[in-house]
């Protein structure tokens, strides 16, 4: 199982997907720069967290015209696994391969800490290891994650299963106050409609081992070994 | 030399959470007649003067300025 990291000017949470994929879950891993026109021979590819090109304009509004995510829309269209964790969920929405956009927290505050997602749907590639309305514990970091759409794409994306987490309480309830940055209707997780193409702004890949705290991000990342079986 | 101003707002129908802060601030600060505050971006863009300023402005603020899913936009432009 081979898997893609891109790199971004800017990308800071590359390393740490980059160790989650290769020394925890057992991917062979190669860092792709956003400069290269090609993605060939990989069963997933990881857009990771980060500030690239500084977040200047809008969050991913520069990188979505780098060279690379040519080659990412040609691999989503041919049916391949992409993951986009927090900037990389963004640069998804900003590049039009994910519905919605980011904005600026309801707090306006940068939040850093785990929270509880609920996994609303169970049936993509991503999600097959957990139970319909299991609740993980993920950590987020992040100033803009406050999910937006407007009323028709969410009732389509409602009707269609495309809202794969969302914010909860650790008992899975929905509450505003387990809602950390007030998205619309506690979207944590979105797909496209063909589920092969997953945005999320909590980290996975900072969830794969005991010693940081939790392990629920590992099943998210073995969607590409779940998805060969 | 063409030069194009172009606003950038939050759609109306989204909260903006910068705006609602200040505007907090504001009636703090004895402001009370404030009654709304909305965040936006303001670019100067000097074009050269060959082709059509308006179609290149729009087009920009199509493609990259602006985010048609929680964004509104408006341009004007002068002769400098």
């Amino acid at each position: 199982m081979k898997a893609a990291v891109v790199v971004f000017p800017g990308s800071n949470c590359d390393r740490d997907a980059y160790h989650a994929l290769r020394d925890v879950l057992g991917y062979e891993v190669d860092y792709v720069w956003h400069a290269q026109p090609r993605l060939n021979g990989y069963d997933l590819v990881v857009l990771p967290g980060g500030f690239s090109y500084g977040d200047y304009l809008r969050p991913g509004a520069i990188a979505r015209f780098a060279p690379i995510m040519e080659a990412v829309r040609d691999y989503a269209e041919r049916g391949g696994l992409v993951i986009g964790i927090c900037n990389g969920f963004q640069i998804l929405c900003e590049a039009g391969l994910l519905p919605g956009a980011l904005t600026r927290n309801i707090g306006l505050k940068f939040i850093c800490k785990h929270v509880y997602v609920r996994v609303e749907n169970n049936a993509t590639p991503f999600t097959r290891l957990f139970r319909k309305g299991e609740v993980l514990r993920l950590p987020i970091a992040h100033g803009d994650g406050r999910y937006v759409c407007d009323e028709a794409t969410l009732r389509q994306m409602e009707a269609r299963g495309q809202i794969v987490l969302r914010y909860c309480a650790p008992d899975g309830s929905l509450s505003e106050a387990w809602n950390p940055n007030g998205s619309q209707e506690a979207i944590a997780g979105v797909a496209n409609p063909t589920f092969n193409v997953l945005g999320l702004m909590p980290h996975p890949e900072r969830a794969c081992e005991s010693l940081l705290g939790s392990r629920d991000g590992r099943r998210l990342l073995l969607a590409a070994w779940v998805n060969r079986a | 030399m063409p030069k194009a101003r172009v606003y950038i707002t939050l759609k109306p129908t989204l909260l903006d959470a910068q705006g609602r802060t200040l505007q907090n601030a504001l009636h703090q600060l004895g402001f009370e007649t404030v009654q709304n505050v909305r965040v936006g971006k303001y670019l100067e863009i000097e074009l050269a003067a060959d082709g059509d300023p308006h179609a290149q402005i729009e087009a920009m603020c199509q493609q990259l300025l602006a985010n048609p899913v929680i964004e509104q936009y408006r341009y004007e432009v002068v002769e400098e």
